[in-house]
């Protein structure tokens, strides 16, 4: 168990960089997921953590030590790979023992300890078979239990499930979080699929482009999202965002035939924002009733338990979910409403969240 | 593709069986020529069927060629080769995919053009190597006037001499010294993943670790392949054991063979001759059969 303290960490390669600059600060026993689009610079950090790769600038620390300068070895981290990474020439057995026998254990300890991890892995009886004769998600967990043997201060797992299927995913999922808790090590996950990333996380760090968007525990991430990323990343479907303008009697959004009037809430007129609502968040009422919108229904996914109905917002397109039995055709037209708690408000520029009062905010009136 | 057309596949078949008879024939022939007696072999035609004498010819041309000593030495150079090959190539290959240092570029494209330049176009240099090994560094300080400085000085002549004509170093060594296996090796280590370089990494492997546990167990089909290949590569050279062995306490099986070849009015030992080709085809053949299931795999497919 391990805290890791991450300090303006830098990565460039020859022309381009791909970190700009990440302060993060990970407590001992927490299990902490990385979450982002690829190429946003999750796993580059990840091997930054690990060793792989050089640091260009800035300092990582683990248990208050500064690891920039040791070799993978050194820091106690142990890591599980996306394609596992197992030796296709070594059994089962083997491979979950090779970072002992590098370290000089004797092989009566070492076989001790392997059948300790096989046992809580339930691998016991796949000990002597070679990687290429197991199942996706045994080469998982022999994945696991060979970062586990080592009994490190921080696991570190770069999209481990990715390589699953769906079924067998959400399995390992639940297995990673059991083991956690019986573990209790620092562990770092690495993601782009936000379920994952939400189920799994005592505390989320989205990245984009380089950058950390946002820190959080799950649910402020998907209830108070730090700017309009994260807010169109996270959550699915995604987080309907409509364009507006700061007008003299409040915000205008959707241009055109209608007018959605908010308070200004001190912001300069003419300044772009952006208004973001969920999809969950959305009631579909009858087209006529009061405060509602009116709006064409494109078309409807079925979900099994609800479903989601995307629509046609004057040109803007906004999804709704909704678990009622209403099944609207396509091209007929609804109403929605939306409450003003539910709102989140982006500044068009930089992306930045705009924080005002909601709760004071009246219906909007069509 | 699978075609199910009984027509081609006779074709396919009787296409094949032709280039198997092709193949085979020029053996069939050795073997049959083998076993009759001086008569026979020179009737003409030769008769194709089998002699009686293959025994007794055998016996001959392993007396007549002193084959035992030779097809020892023969095996000696053979297996230092392949062994040698095998080891250095995986080195070089290691050094080359693994590392990033100064110069890298430079030494691959070194090893690379030495495709270019086999033995037997370097073969006269090599040869003056061999004879004195130590003859490029006298020439090194005859040309800076460094030998005529320590002349001067202490009063001794430097000459330097350290020969390996007819030795089996001599043997072995310039054949090892070609680029072919390191490609072999090169393009393999490229195939293994780099996130199995990593999981060593974090498991605590040093380079050497990772080059003696991981790489050298999976490449063990690329050097059955490598070996066997070089085996018979160097079991069958000429040129280069005709030219260093003068004494014929190292000459090789193949060079020996002349010996059996019937001299222009002598008597035409045909006969023998094949016999005494027949035992030098041994050895390879064996090493053929012997590795074949691995050398096909190393040539066609990686495990992983």
């Amino acid at each position: 168990m391990a805290s890791i303290t991450i300090r303006d960490v830098k990565k460039s390669y020859a022309k381009a960089q791909v970190v700009h600059g990440v302060n993060l600060d990970i407590a001992s026993g927490e299990f902490v997921v990385i979450l982002g689009p690829s190429g946003c610079g999750k796993s580059t950090l990840l091997r930054m953590i690990a060793g792989l790769e050089e640091i260009s600038d800035g300092t990582i620390a683990i248990d208050g030590k500064v690891v920039n300068k040791l070799e993978p070895r050194e820091r106690g981290c142990a890591m599980v790979f996306q394609n596992y990474a197992l030796y296709p020439h070594m059994s089962v057995a083997q491979n979950i023992g090779y970072s002992l026998k590098v370290a000089g254990v004797a092989a009566a300890q070492r076989n001790q300890r392997i059948q300790a991890v096989a046992r809580i892995l339930e691998l016991e009886h796949l000990l002597d078979r070679k990687p290429a004769a197991l199942s996706g998600g045994q080469r998982q967990r022999v994945a696991m239990g060979r970062a586990m043997i080592r009994e490190p201060k921080v696991f570190l797992f770069d999209e481990p499930l990715s390589n699953l299927d769906a079924k067998l995913r959400v399995q390992m999922r639940s297995e990673i979080r059991k083991l956690h808790r019986r573990l209790g090590a620092t562990s770092v996950f690495v993601t782009h699929d936000q379920v994952e990333a939400m189920t799994l996380a005592d505390r989320l760090v989205v990245m984009n482009g380089g950058r950390v968007e946002q820190v959080g525990t799950p649910a402020e991430i998907y209830g108070r999202p730090a700017s309009r990323f994260v807010a169109s990343f996270v959550g699915a479907p995604a987080m309907n965002i409509l364009e507006g303008v700061v007008a003299l009697d409040g915000i205008s959004l959707l241009e055109g035939s209608r007018r959605l009037p908010m308070p200004r809430a001190g912001l300069p007129v003419g300044t772009k924002v952006a208004m973001g609502i969920r999809p969950e968040a959305v009631r579909m009422v009858d087209p006529g009733a009061a405060g509602a919108v009116e709006a064409t229904v494109d078309f409807v996914e079925e979900l099994g338990a609800g479903r989601v109905v995307y629509v046609d917002l004057d040109g803007a397109s906004f999804s709704v979910v909704t678990s009622e039995s209403a099944h609207p055709a396509p091209g007929s037209t609804i109403g929605l409403k939306f409450s003003p708690s539910d709102m989140h408000f982006f500044s068009s520029e930089t992306g930045a969240r705009l924080d005002f009062f909601v709760a004071s905010l009246p219906e909007p009136v069509v | 593709m699978v075609e199910r057309t009984p027509i081609l596949n006779l074709f396919t078949h009787l296409i094949l069986f032709l280039g198997f008879v092709f193949c085979i024939a020029p053996f069939a022939i050795v073997v049959i020529a083998a076993s009759h007696s001086l008569k026979e072999v020179n009737d003409v035609p030769m008769s194709l069927l089998p002699g009686s004498d293959f025994w007794v010819n055998l016996q001959t041309a392993w007396t007549t060629a002193d084959l035992g000593p030779k097809l020892f030495n023969s095996f000696v150079m053979a297996a230092g080769v392949a062994a040698g090959k095998v080891i250095v190539s995986a080195l070089t290959a290691f050094s080359i995919v693994y590392f990033r240092y100064r110069g890298r570029t430079l030494i691959f494209w070194l090893i690379f053009v030495t495709l270019m330049l086999p033995l037997e176009v370097r073969i006269v240099p090599t040869y003056a190597v061999v004879a004195n090994v130590l003859s490029p560094y006298q020439a090194i300080l005859d040309v800076t006037g460094l030998s005529w400085l320590i002349e001067k000085i202490s009063g001794v002549e430097v000459s330097l001499n350290l020969g390996l004509l007819n030795s089996y170093t001599g043997l072995i060594m310039p054949l090892v010294a070609t680029a072919t296996g390191t490609f072999l090796y090169r393009q393999f280590f490229l195939t293994v993943p780099d996130e199995l370089t990593e999981a060593a990494r974090m498991d605590g492997a040093g380079a050497l670790r990772f080059f003696v546990d991981i790489l050298l167990p999976l490449s063990r089909t690329n050097m059955a392949a490598l070996g066997t290949i070089m085996f018979l590569w160097a079991w069958n050279q000429y040129l280069w054991p005709l030219l260093i062995t003068t004494d014929a306490s190292h000459a090789t099986a193949v060079t020996e063979l002349k010996q059996l070849i019937p001299n222009v009015g002598g008597m035409p030992e045909w006969h023998i001759a094949m016999a005494g080709t027949l035992i030098v085809m041994l050895p390879p053949l064996i090493a053929v059969v012997a590795m074949q299931r691995w050398f096909v795999r190393g040539l066609i497919a990686t495990e992983k």
